[in-house]
């Protein structure tokens, strides 16, 4: 079963994500902000990681920059998940290696689409 | 809805779209009339189809688009535009190298999303840039489809349906809360209404047609019938493409799939006679 890191600094939000990727057999794993998010992969790197982008401590953006620099953190398929929705952020996360995007709000079949994308459909 | 105003109805819309509507579906049908009772004015179906059997025509034309299915998403069915992209495109691309010319058909297009997956595909390749001509039809029997299909307009939910984020970034302008399709995809499509049923004299010369998802609404007659047309419109070494779950059974032998693209079919070698009669 893979393993996905749900980190969002809404706990509503990280529970309707986790039982939508429960549904589609990931085995889940919660962080409130990226300081969580850090250690949660550094404690066991997961295939899959659904990142928002505004969050305390540490940011979707700054987690991200950070994981791609850690051992073993350029294998994990990052999908931001967020409100931010322009181009800009949307290139700036591209950019620093995020694999999909997707757009609050988001429903299943969204999810279910994005994973197909990046091949863990 | 009363048996014999049922049987009016799906009469109308059989003559007029080729759609079979099956009593079990009433209430389905009745869901789907309720915007044409908002839009022009009446209380009930009943009154709906008294006024029908008046044969007032932009109703009954109302009434068949209205029965028609919309539901698409850009790369619907991954496997099928897959095989387009690794397969079929290339070996066009390889067999029209001297003409540089490249004409395909989507048939049944709904809001565009099919006809735009497809100019993307193409546009992978930059073959406008190479001097190619790409002719891209797309059609859909509902007018109201073919407004929003030129208009490119995408909401929030479409865009994250079937599309990877790096092609709506590069085919997209954000205008709000939607996504419209860039003009250089917008211009390579032509759309227009067009009623399967109606002659296809102006459809000739196709190297590919998309018909997917459409004739399972029609009865075998029909179906034979516009497969046959489609027969007729494409290059002998055209290729047709239909839904996930459909086959061209009939008529019989006219195609085959192609090798290494089950959703793809070509002139069977049965056919080919045929084709030489009609050249």
């Amino acid at each position: 079963m893979k393993h996905c890191l749900v980190v969002d600094d809404s706990r509503v939000i990280r529970k309707v994500a986790c039982r939508i990727l429960s549904d589609l057999h990931f085995q889940t794993g919660e962080a409130e902000d990226g300081v969580a998010a850090l250690a949660a992969c550094r404690a066991k790197m997961p295939e899959l990681i659904l990142l928002d982008w505004s969050m305390p401590n540490m940011n979707g953006i700054e987690f991200l920059k950070t994981l791609r620099r850690e051992k073993g953190g350029e294998h994990p398929i990052v999908v931001f998940c967020t409100t931010e929705n322009d181009i800009a952020h949307i290139s700036e996360a591209l950019g620093a290696g995020a694999n999909e995007y997707i757009m609050k709000p988001f429903d299943r079949s969204i999810i279910e689409s994005k994973l197909a994308e990046v091949g863990l459909g | 809805m009363k048996p014999d105003d049922f049987s009016f109805l799906a009469q109308l819309v059989r003559r007029r779209s080729g759609l079979v509507l099956r009593p079990n579906k009433a209430q389905f049908i009745e869901g789907r009339l309720s915007n044409v009772l908002r839009r022009f004015g009446f209380r009930t179906v009943a009154a709906l189809i008294h006024e029908l059997r008046h044969g007032r025509e932009t109703l009954a034309r109302a009434v068949a688009e209205a029965m028609t299915t919309n539901e698409s998403s850009f790369f619907r069915d991954r496997a099928t535009f897959d095989e387009f992209r690794d397969v079929v495109l290339p070996r066009l691309i390889e067999s029209r190298a001297q003409s540089k010319r490249l004409r395909i058909w989507s048939a049944a297009c709904a809001a565009g999303q099919e006809p735009y997956s497809i100019a993307m595909l193409v546009h992978d390749h930059r073959l406008v840039a190479k001097g190619w001509t790409i002719d891209l039809i797309a059609t859909d029997f509902s007018s109201e489809m073919i407004a929003r299909a030129e208009e490119g307009l995408y909401t929030h939910y479409e865009v994250q349906r079937g599309l990877a984020i790096r092609r709506l970034v590069a085919h997209f302008n954000q205008e709000g809360g939607s996504w419209r399709v860039h003009e250089n995809l917008r211009r390579m499509v032509t759309f227009r209404t067009f009623n399967l049923l109606d002659s296809f004299g102006w459809l000739d010369d196709l190297d590919v047609v998309f018909c997917r998802n459409v004739l399972l609404y029609f009865d075998q007659r029909t179906k034979a019938s516009v497969l046959e047309k489609i027969a007729d419109t494409l290059v002998p070494d055209g290729v047709l493409v239909l839904g996930q779950t459909e086959t061209p059974h009939a008529p019989a032998n006219l195609f085959m799939p192609i090798d290494g693209a089950p959703h793809f079919y070509t002139f069977s070698k049965a056919s080919l006679p045929r084709l030489a009669s009609v050249s």
